[in-house]
């Protein structure tokens, strides 16, 4: 909403610096977002001197003037102005300066003569409509003077970002109520006067003429029209599209300014319809009903719904209410009849129709926040008096105004003391009363706690007491109510599991040197087939947004692993490729129509590139499966999650790793989730060139598996001594099964402590489908130093069983 | 005479101490030492003497001699000593093994720090889901369908009635339904609103927070969002507190902080007004308590929100919000 100060003058004292107003109203809650001096461009705009005029040699009507602009030397300009004569002080625009409507002076030649700026009409710098010729400035001048300080015009406007629970505040007397009630003393809004010129008013009945029907009153509760005669339609006075143009809008004629005038002056909106095209004279408030099409008067055509809010006539719509009128009943140039609509619709309705044909009016603007529901007479009085007076008409004797559900006057029971805890503030009755009144509330007082407040029919967004209560807040001041700190119970909860283990898992990540990423939780709508998710994957069923921003962001991600190879292109792109990058976040599964998708909170990870930074002191290698499956066994032992164990994927689940190169990750049988090498034909699919490792868990079961406490153990007292075991197997068989089946020996032997691998070696002089595997086996007592011949009967036998259960050899 | 060969002592002895290379040295012993030195001269020139200072002078000479011999050897093998530490161990500035090193995301740690400052305060932390249904992101917030405020939130929509949650707001009235007062809960997490350029990504980061008792006031809100903004910037911060509208409270603030990149005098950051808008807040709207069954008789309260992303722009001097979501490693790594 744009005010200027010059029109908002039109309703009450100001006394304080426009710059003070912005301030004020910005914190009585009317956001102040730009203060702009409107007539700022006539800074660059200077009154000269006309010290010669000479016919122009090359054109019959341009003069070639010398003026003095108040410069070291005299200027050359030619003038095409029939009134140019020597010895006048005229209004110069000289070269870099720019005039209304972005017109920007330069210096050039016209017609062979150098031509360095422009003299200016007064309709050229919207300070009249006068362009028969330039300006004279009658009087006497000092030349060089900018022009807005040597005609002493000024004026600001005021951009304000109103909040939509204000629609009182879009008009300017909304605004001037709530200036007033912080000048100095308090400023009374003075309206306008609404009286009908006697001499204007035709002894004929609007109702032998028109006749208004709403039958649907609870989308229209009231409709105001009135009746104009001999209508001349014409550009508007200069005063009037003065006044428009001060707030940014620009005048069409004189009927549709003066509605438009009306509109900004007092929140109202009116339509105007060109009478002679209302059929049968009947004006008919309806639902569309069976109505299909309309051509509003920009000329779309818009489809219509049933339960759209039409204006009517005898035959056809003729608006849709309250958005925007239609073409066959616009005003034109031959108007002479004109019907103006003075009506109050529903709010949600009008909304509702505004959204659907994708059209924003002013009007529908505010009919869709709320105008006052008692004003559209008023408003129709005003705009009458103002046609018959600029449009030269007469109207008729009367007005209609169908008003089948008569707004009811609002009276709140206002409790100070109420008031005051809600507040934190320690005003008196007469304290509330005074603040509540200078935005025109009634008040009556009751007794020393209780005041009846009648609220305003233009504040539609005062409805209980607490509402008053910001209504006091705010224009007592936010800034003056005492901080304080509030005496709550000193009780407290543990915190959440799920986010010590969310800060837990980022600690341990970060210190194995992996940065944090965070991803949209939009993917692109072909992520599923990227991965090469078969058709009855659970990721497939993702949730699709209605209104996504683009394609690449149209579902919600039912995996990490998009994002986290989507990082890694971009990063790669910049030149960074070595990456360790994990993301905890929500992952989501469509579930039936109209319910809520599954969220499951999932933790992934990504590794490429070389195992460390470039350095002097190491070699560059790639990381591989093992580096990945160290920092995953590292995790978890971090997180004392026990028996983590990995199995080989042999299924089509995963189908993004390479095959045999993947493995399910669990604790005892629980499954956390899987790590992997990314097949290169993802790869391919994301444009990646270089090899991604990548795990993927389930945050809920690690959650689930969390120790939930941590014995300390006591240190050995006594020393270990270990034994080696070497064997030759097929190559078939895995380490993991070996280690299995020890472990499930050192269970019942108490000496042995830990046991693991320490060589691998395939190749000659081996067998090409054979390896050998090195063990080592630590034993410990708790009670003794152990020798030799404490083991050795035991280290033997777990040699033989090893041997025995994978058909292993000895190395020769 | 015997003054003489004291002045050559003492110069002599200063120099060759000051002397920091070999060849310096050299030069001394010859400059004092040599067959044109100093020294020689001087004996050379004993015979001009009178005849009882002479022996004296000679005696005096040759010690000088003997002293400067014994001066500059221990001068030069102080000198091989440095050169021979120069020569063994290693070269203490080659790089050390690199350590790598990760870091939390900069929405995380900032999001962490607002937290904590309100856990201190006593808040718990609520969590809730992040597609939400039309009734918790906006009904139970008073924000009814076809309400004009619905516009401040440009919205998601995953079905007629399912959205992306446009706040956290939502876990409010989930956590009312269950408690009754007080309460005090903060809700950190994701939101979802159409919206994308250079101050705004279609994902961001919010905590917001609810008091709800007996007796809280406005002036409370101003107290615990206060000491809210001095713990995250700094205790001289100046704070305004601002009308404005949103549907779930009554009376509601916008709440400014003085600029922190230019202290108020206006800048490019705070559109030249010297204030910047960091906090949403207000007293819970009565609607809000009633649609949870709150008696709003007994209880009033105060809610706020806090964009992450905001704080942490603010925080760092990051100009460009998209970079949250981008996740460069170079941009990482510097937090």
């Amino acid at each position: 909403m744009k005010v200027s100060l010059s029109w908002l003058k039109e309703y009450i004292r100001v006394d304080l610096e426009p710059s003070i107003i912005a301030k004020k109203l910005t914190m009585a809650g009317l956001e102040v977002d730009a203060v702009e001096e409107r007539y700022d461009f006539l800074n660059n705009i200077v009154v000269a001197k006309v010290n010669e005029v000479k016919k122009h040699p090359n054109a019959d009507k341009l003069s070639v003037c010398k003026v003095d602009a108040g410069g070291d030397e005299q200027i050359q300009i030619v003038c095409g102005a029939p009134n140019v004569r020597e010895g006048m002080f005229v209004p110069c625009a000289l070269p870099g300066a720019v005039l209304p409507g972005e017109l920007k002076i330069k210096k050039g030649k016209l017609r062979g003569e150098v031509s360095a700026g422009m003299l200016c009409s007064a309709s050229e710098l919207r300070l009249n409509t006068d362009a028969a010729g330039i300006m004279d400035l009658e009087g006497d001048f000092v030349v060089g003077t900018p022009l807005d300080e040597a005609l002493k015009v000024s004026d600001t406007t005021f951009e304000i970002d109103l909040t939509p629970n204000r629609p009182d505040c879009l008009s300017i007397i909304g605004v001037a109520r709530e200036a007033g009630a912080f000048m100095e003393p308090k400023a009374k809004v003075k309206l306008p006067d609404f009286k009908l010129p006697e001499d204007k008013i035709g002894n004929v009945s609007i109702h032998d003429y028109a006749k208004v029907q709403i039958i649907d009153p609870d989308l229209c509760p009231r409709y105001s029209a009135g009746l104009l005669f001999d209508v001349k339609i014409e550009p508007s006075p200069f005063w009037l599209q003065e006044r428009l143009e001060s707030i940014g809008h620009t005048p069409i004629n004189n009927v549709v300014d003066i509605t438009n005038f009306v509109m900004m002056e007092m929140g109202q909106p009116l339509h105007a319809f060109d009478f002679d095209e209302v059929a049968k004279g009947r004006i008919i408030i309806r639902r569309a009903g069976s109505d299909t099409n309309f051509t509003t008067l920009d000329s779309k055509d818009h489809k219509l719904e049933s339960d759209m809010l039409m204006i009517c006539d005898g035959e056809r719509p003729v608006a849709l209410a309250g958005v925007m009128g239609g073409e066959n009943s616009e005003i034109s140039k031959s108007t002479t009849r004109v019907l103006i609509e003075s009506a109050y619709f529903n709010p949600v309705s009008i909304r509702k129709t505004a959204k659907k044909t994708g059209i924003a009016t002013d009007a529908s603007h505010r009919f869709e926040r709320g105008v006052n529901p008692d004003g559209t007479v008023k408003a129709l009085n005003r705009a009458l008096s103002l046609i018959t007076q600029i449009c030269d008409a007469t109207i008729a004797g009367d007005i209609i105004d169908e008003y089948p559900n008569k707004a009811v006057p609002l009276e709140i029971d206002l409790n100070t003391d109420s008031l005051n805890t809600r507040l934190g503030t320690d005003l008196d009755a007469d304290a509330i009363k005074g603040i509540l009144e200078s935005v025109e509330f009634e008040v009556e007082k009751t007794n020393d706690t209780r005041l009846k407040v009648g609220v305003p029919f233009f504040r539609v967004d005062v409805a209980r007491p607490e509402d008053l209560s910001e209504e006091v807040a705010r224009l007592w001041g936010y800034n003056n109510i005492k901080t304080s700190y509030p005496l709550v119970p000193a009780k407290g909860r543990r915190l959440d599991e799920k986010i010590v283990l969310r800060e837990d898992i980022r600690q341990i990540l970060t210190g194995f040197s992996f940065f944090e990423a965070i991803n949209y939780n939009f993917i692109n709508e072909n992520s599923c087939d990227r991965l090469s998710l078969p058709d009855d994957d659970k990721r497939r069923r993702v949730e699709t947004i209605l209104n996504p921003i683009s394609d690449q962001m149209s579902v919600l991600r039912s995996s990490l692993i998009p994002g986290l190879l989507e990082t890694m292109k971009r990063n790669i792109s910049q030149q960074a490729d070595t990456l360790k990058l994990f993301e905890i976040g929500k992952i989501f599964y469509a579930t039936q129509k109209g319910a809520l998708p599954e969220e499951k909170e999932m933790t992934a990870g990504l590794i490429t590139g070389n195992r460390s930074d470039s350095s002097w002191c190491s070699k560059k290698s790639k990381v591989d499966f093992f580096d990945l499956k160290g920092l995953v066994e590292g995790f978890f032992k971090a997180l004392m999650i026990e028996n983590t164990g990995f199995e080989k994927i042999e299924d089509d689940s995963c189908p993004y790793y390479k095959d045999g190169y993947a493995a399910y990750v669990k604790s005892g049988d629980t499954l956390m989730g899987t790590l992997g090498k990314i097949d290169e034909k993802v790869l391919k699919n994301y444009g990646l060139k270089q090899d991604a490792f990548v795990f993927d868990f389930n945050f809920n079961a690690i959650q689930d598996l969390l120790p939930k406490s941590v014995t300390a153990e006591l240190l050995p007292k006594f020393p270990s001594i270990s034994r080696d075991i070497t064997i030759i197997v097929d190559r078939t068989v895995t380490v993991g099964a070996i280690l299995k089946q020890i472990e499930f020996i050192s269970k019942k032997e108490s000496l042995i402590e830990k046991v693991f691998l320490f060589d691998v070696f395939e190749g000659q002089p081996l067998a090409e489908d054979k390896k050998s595997l090195s063990f080592r086996v630590v034993y410990r007592s708790a009670t003794k130093t152990l020798k030799e011949k404490n083991i050795k009967k035991l280290h033997v036998n777990i040699s033989k069983i090893i041997l025995d259960q994978f058909n292993a050899d000895l190395p020769e | 005479m015997q003054n003489s060969i004291i002045d050559i002592e003492k110069e002599a002895l200063e120099l060759i101490g000051q002397a920091t290379d070999s060849d310096q040295l050299e030069q001394l012993s010859t400059k004092y030492l040599g067959r044109k030195g100093v020294l020689t001269k001087f004996l050379r020139n004993i015979s001009s003497l009178p005849e009882d200072e002479r022996p004296s002078a000679g005696r005096d000479a040759n010690i000088l001699k003997g002293k400067l011999e014994k001066e500059v050897k221990a001068a030069f093998l102080k000198l091989e000593a440095v050169d021979d530490k120069k020569l063994t161990g290693i070269d203490v500035t080659l790089p050390g093994r690199p350590i790598l090193r990760g870091s939390l995301h900069p929405i995380t740690q900032v999001a962490k720090e607002i937290s904590d400052i309100f856990l201190r305060l006593g808040f718990d932390i609520a969590e809730s889901p992040e597609v939400e249904t039309d009734y918790y992101n906006f009904e139970a917030l008073n924000i009814p369908k076809y309400h004009p405020a619905r516009d401040m939130q440009d919205t998601f929509y995953v079905s007629e009635n399912i959205v992306l949650r446009t706040h956290t707001s939502p876990s409010q009235p989930r956590v009312m339904e269950k408690t009754e007062p007080p309460v005090r809960i903060i809700s950190p997490g994701k939101v979802f609103r159409c919206d994308s350029d250079i101050t705004h990504t279609p994902m961001f980061y919010q905590i917001e927070g609810l008091m709800v008792d007996e007796n809280i006031s406005f002036g409370d809100l101003k107290g615990i969002l206060t000491t809210f903004v001095h713990q995250f910037f700094d205790k001289d911060t100046s704070l305004r507190f601002r009308p404005s509208f949103f549907p779930f409270t009554e009376p509601s603030a916008e709440v400014d902080i003085r600029c922190v990149m230019c202290k108020g005098e206006g800048c490019r950051i705070c559109s030249k007004t010297g204030w910047l808008e960091v906090l949403g807040s207000g007293m819970v709207h009565p609607a809000v308590f009633e649609n949870v069954g709150y008696d709003t008789d007994k209880y009033t309260g105060f809610a706020f929100g806090v964009g992450i992303e905001r704080m942490a722009m603010l925080k760092y001097g990051i100009d460009d919000i998209r970079k949250f979501y981008e996740n460069d490693v170079r941009f990482l790594r510097q937090f």
